[in-house]
């Protein structure tokens, strides 16, 4: 496979040395939060962290080449934070931002396994440290004809999938999230085939649009919007990128990802944005940009066709929606 | 017991009573409207006011069909009269709701909205849901009950069971996955369609018990 290395006008790692400082405050801040708790009888009892509290991320560059739009505006923090979908959560929008706080995103890892030379457990803390990280503003459009501007931060997942050496018969990537009854109320609902898996073909996920996303605004994502670690692909569908990834795998058949099997004739395996192929039961043609009155005009690919259109070359969209 | 009927009774029939009962199903309606422009809706304030509105219109039909089996349950004959102020109510309801749509989901645009209504189920189901209701809308009156006769009337009002039905289909084919409403408001008007049939039911049964005694 063909690999592309980024250019290097990001920062390289040694310029980034506060965030070392800022995951330093992290673990005081979690020994300052055993010894509050001290006593036998309570080490046993579930560690409250502020974890949920999301975090200024230090050595953070804007990548010049995903900057706003001229005739766009970011989305307010509030619009992200509080408008999503994670449906381990509840299936209302306002309800992850209630539950996920529950969530503890400290320790966390993500295995990585399959048809790889290197599969191993990496700590999310490790992942801080493996590139540097880059602030890109991405349009954010949801199957459900909605759409915000969020400047993301992290890396390209190629980054990751480069060191970890996937093997020739790797051909796609599954991303498997979080399922933990003990804090996600939305699993008791058989809504998804739990826990929730998405995937991108192999070029997909190494092409340099796809972020491996670590924060957004400047800061580490907050629990509904997928904290610690997610994927953000932004020419697709939003459910395409997955929330809270505990498991990376690489595989050699096309993975069954969780709404193509809830619906397989609504959510493509794809699910690239695309305003001439509908969804079967609403228009994708337009959407309405959260903050925006009225609706605009859905871009194909989400606007990022000069980037990503080659992947799909010869193939008909509409069979492979 | 016999008291609380007899002072439900006296408050249904004061003058007041039927305007004050518009007012109030008129009240999340104005607070979705004000909502808008004073950011009472969210972050998607027009997706909130196209769900709710058709919610509320579901919720008002149903206040609509209960009238008959409450009356016939409590015996307070005064409650007939706000069958029709439901009725009407959930016209107007539906009319913001097709109104929201018209206006905002599709920007007025004719040709897009007459392409959209035949192509997408869940708005052909809940158009035509809307034409009828607009029918019965324009029918609910006294004077188009002398003019199409009140057996033709009744017959023609009838229609209000497949409006519902249809508003109910239109809900479930608009969720992602979360049916839990949708089925919620079916559950409710296959309770009330019990309570007709059953009826409908058991005076049958009485016709033929008559006839065969005489």
């Amino acid at each position: 496979m063909l690999l592309r290395l980024r250019d290097r006008s990001s920062p390289a790692p040694s310029e980034i040395t506060p965030e070392a400082l800022y995951r330093g405050r992290r673990q005081w801040l979690a020994q300052a939060g055993l010894l509050a708790l001290g006593g036998a009888a309570l080490a046993s009892a579930p560690l409250r962290r502020s974890e949920a509290q999301a975090m200024r991320l230090a050595g953070v560059t804007p990548n010049p080449r995903h900057v706003l739009a001229s005739d766009e505006k970011l989305n307010k923090v509030e619009d992200f934070r509080s408008y999503c979908n994670f449906y381990e959560f509840g299936m209302d929008k306002s309800d992850p931002p209630v539950h996920a706080k529950a969530m503890k995103v400290r320790p966390w890892t993500v295995t990585i396994e399959g048809e790889v030379n290197k599969p191993q457990t990496i700590d999310v803390d490790a992942l801080h440290r493996m590139a540097p990280l880059e602030e890109r503003v991405y349009r954010l459009r949801c199957v459900e004809a909605w759409s915000m501007v969020i400047p993301w931060v992290g890396f390209p997942l190629s980054e990751l999938i480069r060191r970890v050496e996937p093997r020739g018969n790797a051909k796609y990537v599954e991303f498997v999230t979080l399922a933990d009854p003990k804090v996600m109320p939305g699993l008791r609902y058989r809504s998804l085939e739990w826990p929730y898996v998405e995937g991108l073909r192999m070029d997909e996920a190494m092409h340099p649009l796809t972020l491996l996303v670590l924060g957004a605004y400047g800061e580490t994502l907050a629990p509904q919007n997928g904290a610690p670690v997610r994927v953000m692909s932004p020419w697709k569908y939003g459910f395409k990128s997955g929330k809270s990834i505990v498991k990376i795998r690489f595989v050699e058949s096309q993975p069954k990802t969780a709404w193509h099997k809830a619906a397989p004739g609504e959510y493509g395996f794809y699910s690239n944005v695309n305003p001439d192929v509908d969804h079967p039961r609403w228009s994708q043609k337009t959407e309405r940009r959260i903050g925006e009155f009225s609706r605009r005009k859905t871009l194909l690919f989400n606007g990022y066709g000069e980037q990503v259109a080659h992947l799909y070359a010869g193939m008909d969209l509409r069979k492979f929606f | 017991m016999a008291l609380l009927s007899v002072s439900a009774a006296r408050l249904l029939n004061t003058p007041g009573f039927g305007w004050s009962v518009i007012l109030l199903a008129l009240l999340p309606l104005a607070r979705l409207v004000a909502g808008v422009p004073l950011g009472w809706l969210g972050v998607n304030p027009l997706e909130y006011l196209i769900r709710a509105t058709g919610e509320w219109t579901l919720i008002l039909l149903a206040l609509t069909l209960s009238v008959t089996p409450l009356r016939r349950l409590t015996g307070w004959s005064a409650l007939h009269r706000l069958r029709r102020a439901f009725g009407r109510l959930t016209f107007v309801y539906g009319l913001v709701h097709f109104t929201v749509y018209l206006v905002f989901d599709m920007g007025l645009d004719w040709g897009e909205i007459l392409r959209d209504i035949p192509k997408r189920p869940f708005i052909t189901v809940g158009f035509t849901a809307f034409v009828l209701l607009a029918c019965l809308a324009a029918t609910s009156s006294d004077r188009a009950i002398r003019v199409l006769g009140a057996t033709r009337w009744r017959r023609v009002h009838r229609a209000v069971y497949v409006i519902a039905v249809l508003g109910v289909i239109h809900y479930l084919w608009l969720v992602r996955a979360d049916i839990t409403k949708p089925v919620l408001y079916g559950a409710i008007f296959a309770f009330l369609f019990a309570l007709r049939i059953a009826w409908a039911w058991k005076a049958r049964v009485q016709v033929r018990r008559d006839a065969g005694v005489a």
